[in-house]
């Protein structure tokens, strides 16, 4: 007997060129509940897919489902359920984390008391609440990517979308990172996110999918990857350059 | 060869940045532009001539009296303490931008060297600045008046070197009085004050002395020419120099030179030191009062409560909008005086306030609508584009009728009619203004936009002549005259040109 699992994000041929194309008719599956990590090298098409899933980017071709909505018909409703964190954070300067959570409730509509409870909580599991009354402007890097993190989540989304969340954060702040992250997916949240520390990807995600020239090369759990290298004992690092250089003289053709 | 590490090799590398810089500030950023800023450059350069010819032509022959050295010099007071502002601007951001600051301190160059260079850097980019404003003038000068007027350049070269002396001694002064962390703010609230100062002062002068805001009528008073000293005077040798006096002249630059080396050598070696403390204060906690619960809004209410809190806490800002603000007092007072006497200088009163506006607008609405911190989170929440671009357009023009609603408020006391009419002016002005910064924006972070440097030129020019267009319409409907029509018709002109020549999202 099969399962049930819906579909939190299906992609089926995105294709998205600048001067070259950055996303190739790329076919993508993630279920709910589920955290995904993608992979790849620099410039395969990690970000530009995201980022058209966040609908920061139109595609030039393809479809995008979130939840069962279609993002391009209808991406007011898709982006209610979808949050986005990008590797750099982008907060204001001149507001308090708590001002800035409370902006972000107002943007996703978010009643104002569950707004200010959630806004609470994480500000507490992420090591916020004794600077949440200070302005942004003299926060490390590690404490705004968490103000960021604390929007993206505040509003309670299905998916959540990250893009290199831990680059630059020391390992405290990486932790909490990863612990809110975890505690999403086991609250039924489905959580995609790149990253080049292979390290988190093999410890956390469910799956893992790896993208090199705008395609999808290869996908599924750690296990799964190494038999399709032939290659049973290795890392997920090992796994992932015999993957990655598999493509080259494919993609040089 | 240059050696490295020295003076030259390090004028250079200064020379350099400050090139890129001017072409990034003319191009916007983009190089592929450079052809059509040239084309544009040459064309407002003709356009300067013009209006320098109209306004300077006639007194190209003028021989060195009392009366016209006065002018000279008062005319030459009011440009340097603008000289003044903007160079204590620019010591401001060389002190605040943190920048190459950590590779300068941690190379093994001599901070004084390198400081010594900056200090002239500044010196050069001011002095070149005002020699580029003023050479309309002293073009047409020697055009009609003769080859002795390009002394001018020399004084102009000199007022620059001298503003940024006294800039760099007035900001110094500032830290080590009240801190780095009190002078960011300061140090913009004065410079914008003495920017708006001296012509804030003559034009009272002129309101209480000839009831006019002309700024040049109290240097041709009675009182004025009966006090100034004798035509001989050493008092006024930079106005000498200005007409031409090789002998002043010499004087007038030895003087400057002295004051800038002065400088240079009491302050260059402190400055590294001054400029860590200042670039450190980024890092300092600001705490606020905190939230009383979050409160129930619209996304339009959160974007433009936003926006109003961020400008309010914009310390860059608070100074260019209180340097407009001040330009409000010498018609604030002739409101205030015509209300008194019964008088008809209303008219002079609404093409300034209307003037204002749009110029208000347009630096709320390029900082409102281009400078977006958080753009991913703006561009992802469940909000239609043009709902949050309505937002920063309603948070605009809600600044604006609050700075000006007080103004038009006292009006309506003096003539309904007026105040109508002043009402209209400065609405239409500020959404005029604000659809020229719709169609001309970027996307860029808030920092990035202290000087407006991704600004396009076009955009401020046509914001400029929008608002000219638009005061000019309020003053001719004021005083009752279908002439009205035409400065109208030129504004709305200008707006359709902008919708034509604007980028295409």
């Amino acid at each position: 007997m099969t399962l049930y699992r819906p579909i939190a994000l299906g992609i089926r041929g995105l294709c998205k060129a600048y001067d070259r194309p950055a996303v190739d008719h790329l076919d993508l599956t993630i279920y709910g509940g589920e955290f995904y990590s993608l992979l790849g090298p620099n410039g395969a098409g990690k970000t530009t897919t995201l980022r058209v899933v966040a609908g920061l980017l139109k595609p030039d071709a393809g479809s995008i489902a979130i939840d069962g909505i279609d993002a391009l018909a209808d991406p007011v409703a898709a982006k209610q359920i979808t949050a986005w964190l990008s590797d750099e954070p982008m907060i204001y300067d001149k507001l308090t984390p708590f001002e800035y959570l409370e902006f972000v409730a107002g943007l996703w509509r978010i009643d104002a008391k569950d707004a200010e409870r959630s806004a609470t909580e994480l500000t507490e599991w992420l090591g916020l609440s004794p600077h949440a009354h200070e302005r942004c402007e003299g926060f490390s890097k590690g404490m705004r990517q968490k103000v960021a993190l604390a929007g993206a989540l505040v509003h309670d989304p299905k998916v959540i979308i990250l893009d290199e969340p831990l680059t630059g954060l020391d390992a405290g702040s990486a932790r909490q990172v990863k612990n809110v992250l975890k505690e999403r997916v086991r609250a039924g949240g489905t959580v995609i996110m790149t990253t080049h520390i292979l390290e988190v990807a093999e410890r956390m995600a469910d799956r893992i999918g790896v993208i090199a020239h705008g395609r999808l090369i290869a996908e599924g759990t750690l296990d799964e990857l190494r038999r399709q290298t032939g290659q049973t004992a290795t890392s997920l690092e090992d796994t992932f350059l015999t993957l990655v250089a598999e493509t080259v003289p494919v993609a040089a053709e | 060869m240059i050696q490295p590490a020295t003076l030259t090799w390090l004028a250079g590398h200064e020379l350099r940045l400050s090139w890129r810089d001017w072409v990034s500030l003319m191009t916007a950023g983009r190089r592929h532009r450079t052809r059509t800023v040239a084309i544009a450059l040459v064309l407002f350069a003709a356009l300067m001539h013009l209006i320098a010819w109209s306004m300077v032509g006639r007194y190209a022959d003028v021989t060195a009296d009392k009366s016209t050295l006065v002018i000279v010099t008062g005319s030459m007071l009011l440009s340097w303490s603008l000289l003044l502002s903007q160079a204590m601007e620019s010591v401001t951001r060389a002190f605040y931008t943190r920048s190459d600051l950590d590779l300068i301190l941690a190379s093994p160059v001599s901070p004084r060297k390198v400081f010594s260079i900056r200090i002239g850097r500044i010196a050069g980019s001011v002095a070149l600045i005002a020699m580029l404003l003023a050479s309309p003038f002293i073009n047409i000068l020697t055009f009609f008046g003769g080859a002795h007027w390009l002394a001018a350049y020399g004084v102009v070269a000199a007022m620059g070197a001298v503003a940024a002396a006294f800039a760099v001694a007035l900001t110094i002064a500032l830290i080590r009085t009240i801190g780095p962390k009190r002078t960011r703010l300061i140090a913009q609230i004065v410079a914008a004050v003495i920017g708006a100062a001296f012509v804030i002062g003559l034009q009272v002068a002129a309101i209480l002395s000839t009831g006019s805001l002309s700024r040049f009528a109290p240097l041709q008073s009675e009182t004025v020419m009966t006090h100034a000293p004798s035509a001989d005077s050493a008092l006024w040798l930079p106005a000498r120099a200005v007409m031409g006096d090789l002998a002043a002249l010499a004087v007038v630059a030895g003087v400057s030179l002295i004051l800038l080396a002065a400088s240079i050598l009491i302050f260059a070696g402190n400055f590294g030191e001054h400029a860590t403390a200042a670039s450190g204060v980024s890092s300092a906690v600001v705490r606020q009062r905190p939230v009383r619960g979050f409160r129930r809004r619209s996304p339009g209410s959160v974007l433009r409560h936003k926006e109003w809190t961020l400008l309010l806490r914009d310390p860059w800002l608070i100074s260019q909008t209180l340097m407009q603000i001040l330009y409000l007092l010498p018609p604030a007072l002739m409101l205030w005086i015509s209300f008194r006497e019964g008088g008809g200088a209303l008219i002079v009163l609404i093409p300034v306030v209307v003037m204002a506006a749009g110029q208000l607008s347009g630096g709320l609405a390029w900082l409102s609508i281009s400078g977006e911190d958080a753009p991913d989170l703006v561009a992802t929440a469940p909000v239609m584009a043009r709902r949050i671009t309505i937002a920063k357009v309603e948070a605009v023009l809600g600044a604006v009728a609050i700075i000006f609603a007080p103004l038009v408020i006292a009006l309506t006391f003096a003539s309904l009619f007026s105040a109508l009419i002043c009402g209209l002016g400065i609405l239409i002005a500020a959404a005029a203004a604000t659809y020229i910064q719709l169609c001309f924006r970027v996307q860029a972070r808030r920092s990035q936009f202290r000087r407006r440097q991704t600004s396009s030129r076009i955009a401020t020019f046509a914001e400029a002549l929008s608002s000219i267009g638009w005061a000019a319409t309020s003053a001719l409907a004021a005083s009752g005259s279908f002439l009205a029509l035409f400065p109208a018709v030129m504004a709305l002109g200008i707006l359709a040109g902008v919708r034509v020549i604007a980028p295409r999202a």
